[in-house]
C-alpha cells in the first residue's frame, strides 16, 4: 500500500519496485492475447510506460492496482492487434512437421487463423482469453472493461463468426 | 448455439493455438529505464501551427509587430 501511494506521488523507486513485482504478471497476460513472446515483452514495457504516465490518476487508497494494470495491459495488446497485419503465418513455437497428417493439421490451423482475422480485436481477445486460456468470463469482462454478461455475449458472437467463416471453407465445427 | 458446438470450437482453437511459454525470458527493467530516459517534452501540433501563423503574419505585415508588442 505504501509503495502504491509513493508511486502515485511520482516516486521513481516505488515505480521500479512495482515494475519488478508485476512485470511477469503483465507479460503473461499480454502473451495470451498477442501469442508472441517478443511482442509481449515490448508491450509489457509499453504497459508500464502508460502506467507511469497515468500515475497521477491512480487513487492508491481506493484503487485496485492489479485490475487497473490489467486493463492497461489489455488496451496495449488491443492497440497492437489493431495495428498488426492479419495473422496468415503459423504462430511461433509450432514444430515444423512434414508428415501428411501434420500438413493437414497445419492447413486447419491456417484456416482457423484466417477465420480469427475476421474478428475485431476486442472480440478476438475475448475469444482467446475465454476459450483458449479458459479465463472466467468475469475476468475477461474486467480486463476488457465490460460486464460479465457482455463478455459472454462477445465470446458467443465471436464463435458464431468463426463457425460461419470455417463453414465457408469446408470446416464444420 | 449448443454447448456441444461451443466445445467443438473451443477444442479447435486450443489445438490451433499452442500453449505459450509464459515465463519472461529476463528482467525488462533495463528496457523500461531506456524508455523512461527517452522522455521528451511534446509540443502539441496546434502550438506549432500558432507559432507558424504568428511568424507568417509578422513577415507579411511587419506593421502589426508594435501592436502585438503593445498587447503583450
Amino acid at each position: 500500500m505504501e509503495e502504491l501511494e509513493r508511486f502515485a506521488a511520482g516516486d521513481a523507486e516505488a515505480f521500479e519496485y512495482l515494475f519488478r513485482q508485476h512485470q511477469g504478471h503483465v507479460y503473461r497476460w499480454i502473451v495470451r492475447i498477442v501469442r508472441n513472446a517478443a511482442v509481449a515483452e515490448e508491450l509489457t514495457v509499453e504497459t508500464f510506460w502508460r502506467i507511469h504516465r497515468a500515475r497521477a490518476r491512480f487513487d492508491a487508497k481506493k484503487g485496485n492496482f492489479c485490475g487497473w494494470m490489467r486493463r492497461i495491459a489489455t488496451n496495449a495488446a488491443l492497440d497492437y492487434l489493431r495495428r498488426a497485419r492479419p495473422e496468415v503465418e503459423l504462430p511461433e513455437e509450432l514444430p515444423a512437421r512434414r508428415t501428411p497428417e501434420a500438413a493437414e493439421q497445419n492447413e486447419l490451423r491456417r484456416l482457423i487463423f484466417a477465420a480469427m482475422d475476421h474478428l475485431s480485436p476486442h472480440v478476438r481477445a475475448a475469444v482467446l482469453l475465454a476459450l483458449v486460456e479458459e479465463e472466467p468470463y468475469e475476468e475477461v469482462g474486467k480486463a476488457l472493461g465490460i460486464s460479465t454478461a457482455a463478455a459472454k455475449l462477445r465470446v458467443f458472437r465471436g464463435v458464431r463468426v468463426l463457425r460461419k467463416e470455417l463453414s465457408k471453407v469446408g470446416v464444420r465445427p | 448455439m449448443s454447448d456441444r458446438e461451443l466445445e467443438k470450437i473451443k477444442r479447435l482453437l486450443k489445438e490451433a493455438y499452442p500453449e505459450q511459454n509464459e515465463e519472461l525470458r529476463g528482467d525488462l527493467w533495463p528496457e523500461m529505464q531506456e524508455r523512461l530516459s527517452q522522455r521528451t517534452i511534446r509540443v502539441p501540433w496546434w502550438d506549432w501551427a500558432l507559432l507558424a501563423a504568428a511568424s507568417a503574419m509578422t513577415l507579411l505585415f511587419p506593421g502589426v509587430i508594435p501592436a502585438l508588442l503593445y498587447h503583450l
